[in-house]
């Protein structure tokens, strides 16, 4: 049975708060959204509610990894990224502070919220401090794994964690290592490059492709910092382009994370799809993919536009 | 805690005068610092570090030692001067202040000097960290106690007052804050900039245990700070009442001071009436 994201990523929390009694869990008034509530209901002394006054919830929770905890900071992406950028980057980044800072209901499928709610600058804010490990998982068999190698991994990490049910694109056996990329589909006319839940809209494209004769490689890269560079590399010079896809704006993200990687190692065409410079509105999950042009349908576009530039068409 | 004698008393201000002779040298002779804020907090500096705070300068990542947390960052001075009097680290290093090179950057970096607990400097940060580190005490079931100094015009910072309330709401009783509340700041009097009065009453409205002295006066900052080991079941703040560059005429309450080191002739001026030698 596959879990919305958000409650593989409470259970796997509670998991670990099982196993270790270092981690901790501050919330800024969201534990029911964000389903930090079912470790709040497991262990009531290590968990802090902090109000809504997150800018301070964030520097605690550093205090509190300078004190040798491990605490995970729970709120909305766009409260955790921006409201609390200074503390993200001075009491958690400079200090070295083993915070876990989770992004919930990040990019513009947020549970209808509207452009308050939306996270779309969030990995690029994150991506530009020093020292943090920025995480965007595709399913909920990939949540459960991140949460536990976040635990053991020593430093600061930003990882988000999307709102609802996604479908399961980890290959039977999987697990994950922070900075490392995993090939889904194999093909050699293109890449399709996802990051969160867009992997699994790349995937719906491959299919898409396929059905026109065109084999697309598929890369999940929950990694967006440290980036995979040889996957990457490896992706330019095996197949004619690459298309990232990322539930964020296209700037600063997933796909300048991989042009950064192209232009110093491998030039190659690509196409970055994601938010155009603008803010997202309400609408479903499906609407919202439609109107901002991240559906498999436009990921496949931009896929046919390598290739008709390429001369594959 | 033995009893504070006359003469501890005595001993503890040369100590003061001492810090306050590394301050003005350390920002004249870098050509950069914060004298105003350093010297103003340097009474309080060395009632903490030379009377109350439990740390170990040869252990100075103890896990049981008290904490102190410098969260008006800019007063970096100080505590260096502080805390190399204290044995942290050589008293020749305070002469390498600000340099590229140098472990004693301008605003404190906890990565490269021993005994500084946080890296500091953008202000409203520190009281929140402290809370986290006194939390984390009480999850330990440790004795350690946390110190933090926040400044006055970083009392205008919203977080500070985050930090407050969520410190009362957790009754956090192993947490001293002391207000450096020397009145002046950057731009000018802490009046004409953003007014805090009735800061007594706005801390009490918090729910915090305050306590108010002069803090130019060791004998009533040792006996606030030990008083307030004593204050159960909820946070405690020293408003400190000082004097921006306390100890030197010509700086004493001037805004203009904040951010500025003394030529050669204005460092002659400040170590003579510091009584400085050498």
């Amino acid at each position: 049975m596959v879990q919305a994201v958000r409650d593989a990523f409470g259970h796997a929390l509670v998991e670990v708060g099982r196993e270790n009694p270092n981690v901790v869990v501050l919330d800024a008034d969201l534990a029911t959204s964000t389903r930090v509530h079912y470790f709040a209901e497991a262990f009531p002394e290590r968990f802090f509610q902090m109000g809504i006054a997150e800018q301070n919830m964030m520097g605690v929770a550093a205090g509190m990894a300078l004190s040798g905890k491990i605490p995970f900071v729970s709120t909305f992406a766009v409260f955790s990224s921006r409201r609390a950028c200074d503390q993200v980057a001075i009491c958690v980044s400079h200090c070295r502070a083993n915070v876990k800072i989770l992004g919930a209901y990040a990019g513009i499928m947020s549970g209808n919220n509207g452009a308050s709610h939306q996270a779309v600058e969030d990995l690029a804010i994150m991506r530009a401090i020093p020292g943090i490990v920025v995480l965007d998982p595709a399913d909920d068999v990939e949540m459960a794994q991140v949460v536990r190698a976040i635990v053991e991994y020593q430093g600061p990490v930003y990882l988000r964690v999307t709102r609802d049910v996604w479908p399961r694109v980890s290959p039977e056996g999987y697990q994950f290592r922070i900075g490392r990329a995993v090939q889904l589909r194999e093909g050699r006319d293109v890449t399709l490059v996802g990051t969160g839940v867009m992997t699994s809209q790349c995937v719906e494209a491959a299919e898409i492709l396929a059905r026109e004769g065109v084999e697309a490689r598929v890369l999940h890269m929950p990694t967006v910092k440290p980036v995979d560079i040889e996957a990457i590399v490896r992706a330019a010079r095996e197949t004619k382009g690459l298309v990232t896809a990322e539930n964020h704006t296209i700037y600063g993200g997933l796909g300048s994370a991989v042009a950064e990687v192209l232009v110093e190692h491998a030039p190659a065409p690509m196409v970055r799809v994601g938010l155009e410079d603008c803010y997202g509105a309400c609408g479903t999950n499906e609407e919202l993919l439609r109107q901002y042009r991240l559906s498999p349908e436009h990921i496949a576009d931009a896929a046919r536009s390598i290739l008709d530039h390429a001369g594959r068409r | 805690m033995s009893a504070l004698t006359d003469e501890e008393v005595r001993r503890l201000e040369e100590t003061a005068r001492r810090i306050r002779c590394h301050i003005v040298r350390t920002i004249g002779g870098a050509g950069v610092g914060h004298p105003g804020g350093s010297l103003s907090a340097a009474d309080i500096l060395t009632a903490l570090y030379f009377r109350v705070l439990r740390v170990d300068p040869q252990r100075p990542n103890w896990e049981d030692r008290d904490r102190f947390i410098l969260s008006k960052g800019h007063g970096a001075a100080g505590l260096y001067a502080t805390l190399a009097e204290r044995g942290f680290f050589p008293v020749e290093w305070l002469q390498t202040f600000g340099r590229l090179e140098s472990p004693l950057q301008v605003h404190p970096d906890m990565h490269l000097v021993p005994g500084v607990e946080i890296s500091s400097g953008a202000l409203g940060l520190g009281l929140s960290m402290a809370l986290g580190m006194a939390l984390a005490a009480r999850l330990d079931g440790k004795a350690y106690r946390v110190y933090c100094l926040i400044g006055d015009g970083e009392n205008q910072e919203g977080q500070i007052w985050e930090a407050a309330a969520s410190a009362a709401h957790y009754k956090v009783d192993n947490l001293t804050a002391i207000l450096d509340y020397n009145r002046v700041q950057l731009m000018g009097t802490l009046d004409e900039v953003l007014e805090l009065d009735p800061i007594v009453a706005k801390w009490r409205a918090f729910n915090w245990e305050v306590k108010e002295i002069d803090g130019h006066d060791m004998r009533q900052i040792v006996t606030a700070l030990e008083e307030a080991k004593e204050v159960k079941g909820r946070p405690c703040i020293i408003i400190a009442h000082t004097v921006k560059g306390k100890g030197v005429s010509y700086m004493e309450g001037q805004a203009a001071w904040h951010g500025k080191a003394p030529n050669a002739e204005q460092l002659a001026r400040a170590l003579a009436d510091l009584g400085c030698q050498g």
